[in-house]
């Protein structure tokens, strides 16, 4: 039976955000691959558009159940998408050097996208049942940091170095939520931070490489500081209002890596200027904070930490792609949410999102009103 | 399980992290904010400039390639300037008068540099080679007149330069600019399009090693792309040098021996199956590749009628010829079939039904034993023996010894040959086998077809106790001889587990052969040390000679290939060798004297 209350409680400005930032990239992936479309590279926005379009289903089927029912579901969705990340590691395509897609009859679905979900559902679940008053101590959060580490390693054999920060950032930002009391923070912090010189002592060669041109990419001057140099000469020669739809030179010539995916934004940023730029990251801005609203407005625990990990998962996105292509953090290849193109990250933020939609339309209800039957 | 709602209480502590992870959000877009306005505002008209006319580029810096050396640390391929000219299409003003400036300047054929310039439109401000080692003439003139030459650009980069010029080219190899197909099936990734890497011989085989990694610079241009400062530089990493298990000597004394003559030589150590020289005769003047292959003298390379590219030591097919007795001779006492003291008599032919095979000497060798018969050659020996055999069985000791099969040599393209048997023919042509067809494969010939390189391992065996070893070239690879990624192990294929008996008795008909009365390589006779061989004539065409036995006069693609195949010194081994030289007439006139110079130059030096 389908509540009347559901209806009336659609979360508008939320699905008005989301169809927002669609619309936004796809219009500009339509001029982020114009470069390359006589060589083969053509449809990318087109098939943005059909990803998108399969995202806003997905959107859709994700508020069509009470998200109650995930707390059951916590566990197997986890060791699922766990599965798939060892089976990644095993039969994955390996494309430039890394092991991430898994191939899908003619579509090739990144794992490591879908574990980010199922890490917040799994903590969601932890610390979620029943009320909590005090900080969380050392020995309460061992399991869960198990749950997060095993994902992390997962992800970074393939290896992943940037998802398996975005993964980690998103998982700790809901430890760091749920509060974690001043000892465990610094028993954890001072044996991480003495640790690291040992793990330099057991890494290759090439992974010792890959770590320091990771933190200094000038090291690379051919590779990610050539990247980071025309891209910043990319957004700066946008000025206020940038060059015009379809006349980012930087964009044109291909000086830009990874255009469509990484450095999407840089080309927005040349051809619109300041001005929409701005506007789009304030658009991301109101989307981490309306969803904090609903964080603060569910009825319950579960809920609400859910949509605190949701939101972390789009919040850290936005704030290391955007620091990277503008030269504030390494290159760590990680896309703009919702803005690059992708179809495994488009799907998997847009079902989240519809978590959060399933959340926010339920802000009202009473746990055993729609919910499980309480036992 | 169970969901409550949330308490008055904790929803306090909840609302108070909400409003501290809103503050920490607001924070960190107001950094990202900031940093737009940095870089689009406050630095946007600098950006703006540098993005007019991208003035950052990125440039190769190409690597030194390797050296190639012999055994005795000969270099054999070494380096040397090369410049080169280059365009940056997009620095060019006018690009039709470009060309023609350059065709009347510096002789540049206008419609081939087109081509170039078109084919390489994808990625922006790549140089695009035009002339690979320009003539100083042409560089003076190009240097000189380069202000007016908006786009062009001259770059010095190691080329290749063939210290003994077409020295063991068919060995070495040659380098070539990258195919397109090369690029698509990426088994060189960090070559790009215009890269000359090894098309060849050893130049391909140790392609990546060679290669070396390739460097690059950042840089700065001004409006006309000239180079303003570096703002950062990979500098490339030189290649490894190849260190072979040739001998520069013999090698030398060898294609000198060939010189005029088609064929092949192959010089192996028969311990461990190191490659002393490989010749194939005639060969090319490497150099003619360095600028980038010329169309039209490719063509006359590739449609000569003396297929000069071909390996001929590798891929060259010939039948063995007398050769092969060695094979038939060690099958027969093997199989119990041959008894050294048995005699057979040779009137000069050999009936089998009506048909009537010749030996080579017309009147006959008389009575002949194993020994005789191997000394001096005799065919009607064999062909007896052929017969009791079945070919069959002198295929399976001829595929032991390595015939017919590649030897499994570490550089460059085999062919396998053939050794025929029953169930080939039938199979291949759908006839059954002749018995007359067993006969003459008894002594080499009908439809069995070796390369050199097989008959030189073959013959290494018999004389290392029958070990075949895996023929190889390359001794070490590495930045020096301290420094080796490869080195050179001998390689043992199979151990063919013949008697040693039988071995001594085709080693002492061999020694024969060379030194008694009647041998057929007497002209590789030495004094101070033993030489064992077996000659080979090869008939090229089933010629009829006349009833008098005389050849008159005979062209010289029908005269028969002349087989060599030697070791020394018997007591302790130090080289085999197999000599073809197509046409050549007797292996024992022909071969056998290049034979007695090889060993001279190898074994009298050290």
């Amino acid at each position: 039976m389908f509540d009347r209350r559901l209806i009336e409680n659609w979360d508008w400005i939320l699905l008005l955000l989301l169809m927002l930032l669609a619309a936004i990239s796809i219009a500009n992936l339509y001029s982020a691959t114009y470069p390359i479309r006589d060589m083969g590279g053509s449809q990318i926005f087109v098939k943005q558009i059909y990803w998108y379009m399969i995202g806003f289903s997905i959107f859709l089927l994700m508020t069509t159940f009470n998200y109650y029912k995930l707390l059951q579901l916590a566990y197997p969705v986890y060791f699922v998408s766990i599965a798939l990340l060892i089976l990644v590691l095993i039969i994955g395509k390996t494309t430039s050097g890394s092991q991430r897609w898994l191939a899908v009859g003619p579509i090739s679905i990144q794992p490591s996208e879908f574990a980010k979900i199922s890490i917040v559902l799994v903590l969601a679940k932890f610390f979620g049942e029943g009320d909590r008053y005090q900080e969380y101590g050392l020995r309460e959060i061992l399991l869960p940091l198990i749950l997060i580490g095993l994902p992390a390693v997962l992800i970074l054999k393939q290896p992943d170095l940037g998802t398996t920060l975005h993964l980690t950032a998103a998982a700790l930002s809901i430890l760091i939520f749920v509060r974690l009391n001043w000892k465990s923070v610094a028993i954890l912090a001072v044996p991480t931070i003495c640790m690291s010189p040992l793990v330099w002592f057991i890494l290759k060669d090439y992974q010792k490489a890959r770590i320091l041109i990771f933190l200094n990419p000038d090291m690379d001057p051919l590779g990610a500081g050539y990247h980071i140099n025309q891209s910043k000469i990319a957004i700066g020669s946008g000025q206020f209002w940038g060059k015009g739809f379809l006349n980012g030179t930087q964009t044109r010539l291909q000086f830009l890596p990874e255009q469509h995916t990484d450095f999407a934004f840089s080309v927005l940023a040349e051809e619109w200027g300041f001005f929409i730029s701005i506007i789009l990251l304030l658009v991301y801005l109101f989307l981490v904070l309306w969803g904090l609203n609903i964080a603060k407005d569910a009825k319950n625990r579960f809920g609400s930490l859910l949509a605190v990990g949701f939101v972390a998962i789009a919040f850290w996105q936005v704030i290391t792609n955007v620091g990277m292509v503008t030269g504030l953090l390494p290159v760590v290849g990680i896309p703009l949410v919702l803005f690059s193109y992708g179809g495994s990250s488009i799907i998997s933020t847009m079902a989240a999102m519809g978590l959060l939609m399933n959340i926010s339309m339920r802000r009202f209800m009473f746990s055993n009103g729609a919910g499980l039957p309480e036992r | 399980m169970r969901i409550s709602n949330f308490d008055p209480v904790s929803v306090g502590i909840f609302n108070r992290q909400i409003r501290n992870a809103t503050l920490f959000v607001l924070v960190l877009f107001s950094i990202l904010v900031i940093r737009l306005w940095f870089l689009q505002i406050v630095k946007g008209p600098i950006y703006r400039a540098k993005s007019e006319h991208n003035r950052l580029r990125l440039q190769d810096i190409t690597p030194v390639r390797g050296m190639i050396m012999d055994r005795n640390g000969n270099v054999l391929i070494a380096n040397r300037p090369s410049y080169d000219l280059f365009v940056i299409p997009e620095d060019v003003q006018d690009r039709a008068r470009l060309l023609q400036d350059l065709e009347r300047l510096a002789g540049l054929d206008p419609e081939s540099a087109r081509q170039k310039l078109n084919a390489s439109a994808t990625v922006p401000f790549r140089p695009v080679c035009l002339k690979k080692d320009m003539s100083r003439d042409m560089l003076a003139i190009v240097e000189m007149y380069k202000y007016n030459l908006p786009g062009v650009v001259i770059k010095v980069e190691p080329g290749r330069h063939y210290v003994y010029g077409n020295f063991a080219f068919h060995l070495l190899g040659y380098l070539g600019e990258i195919s397109e197909a090369e690029l698509d099936r990426g088994q060189y990734p960090d070559s790009k399009s215009g890269d000359m890497i090894g098309k060849s011989g050893v130049e391909s085989r140790w392609q990546t090693s060679l290669s070396g990694m390739r460097g690059g610079e950042q840089i700065e241009v001004d409006a006309e792309g000239r180079k303003i400062r570096t703002i950062s530089i990979r500098l490339p990493g030189s290649g490894s040098n190849v260190c072979l298990t040739l001998d520069q000597h013999l090698q030398m004394t060898a294609e000198n021996a060939m010189i005029g003559k088609k064929g092949a030589i192959v010089a192996l150590d028969p311990n461990t199956g190191e490659v002393l020289a490989l010749v194939s005769s005639p060969s090319v003047d490497p150099n003619l590749f360095v600028c980038g292959t010329n169309r039209t003298i490719w063509k006359e390379i590739a449609q000569s009628k003396d297929f000069p590219l071909q390996n001929r030591a590798l891929t060259g097919q010939y039948p063995p010829a007398s050769v092969f007795k060695i094979i038939v001779a060690l099958a027969g006492l093997e199989e119990g079939r041959i008894d050294p003291r048995e005699t057979v008599f040779c009137p000069g032919y050999f009936f089998l039904g009506n048909h009537r095979y010749r030996c080579w000497k017309k009147h006959g060798h008389g009575r002949v034993d194993l020994h005789r018969a191997l000394v001096e050659s005799c065919d009607v020996y064999f062909y007896r023996m052929g017969k009791r055999l079945g070919v069959d069985r002198i295929a399976r000791y001829a595929k032991k010894l390595g015939l017919g099969g590649k030897t499994g040599f570490d550089v460059g393209h085999e062919k396998e040959g053939l050794i025929p048997t029953k169930s080939w023919k039938l199979k291949r042509l759908g006839v059954p086998w002749q018995e007359g067809e067993t006969v003459s494969t008894s002594i080499g010939q009908s439809f069995t077809l070796v390369t050199p390189i097989q008959m030189a391992t073959m013959i290494s065996a018999v004389f290392n106790g029958g070990v075949i070893y895996r023929p190889q070239a390359t001794k070490w690879v590495g930045k020096s001889e301290a420094e080796k990624d490869y080195e050179f192990s001998p390689e043992i294929i199979r151990k063919t587990g013949i008697e040693q008996d039988h071995l001594e008795i085709v080693k002492k008909a061999l020694i024969g052969v060379v030194n008694e009365r009647g041998g057929t390589g007497s002209m590789t006779r030495f004094n101070d040390f033993t030489v064992a061989g077996k000659t080979g004539t090869a008939q090229v065409i089933g010629l009829k000679k006349d009833e008098s036995g005389k050849r008159n006069y005979i062209p010289v693609h029908y005269k028969d290939h002349a087989w060599f195949v030697a070791v020394a010194p018997v007591e302790n081994p130090r080289i085999a060798l197999a000599i073809l030289v197509e046409h050549g007439g007797h292996g024992g006139s022909t071969a056998a004297p290049i034979a007695k110079e090889l060993i001279e130059a190898y074994l009298h030096r050290q």
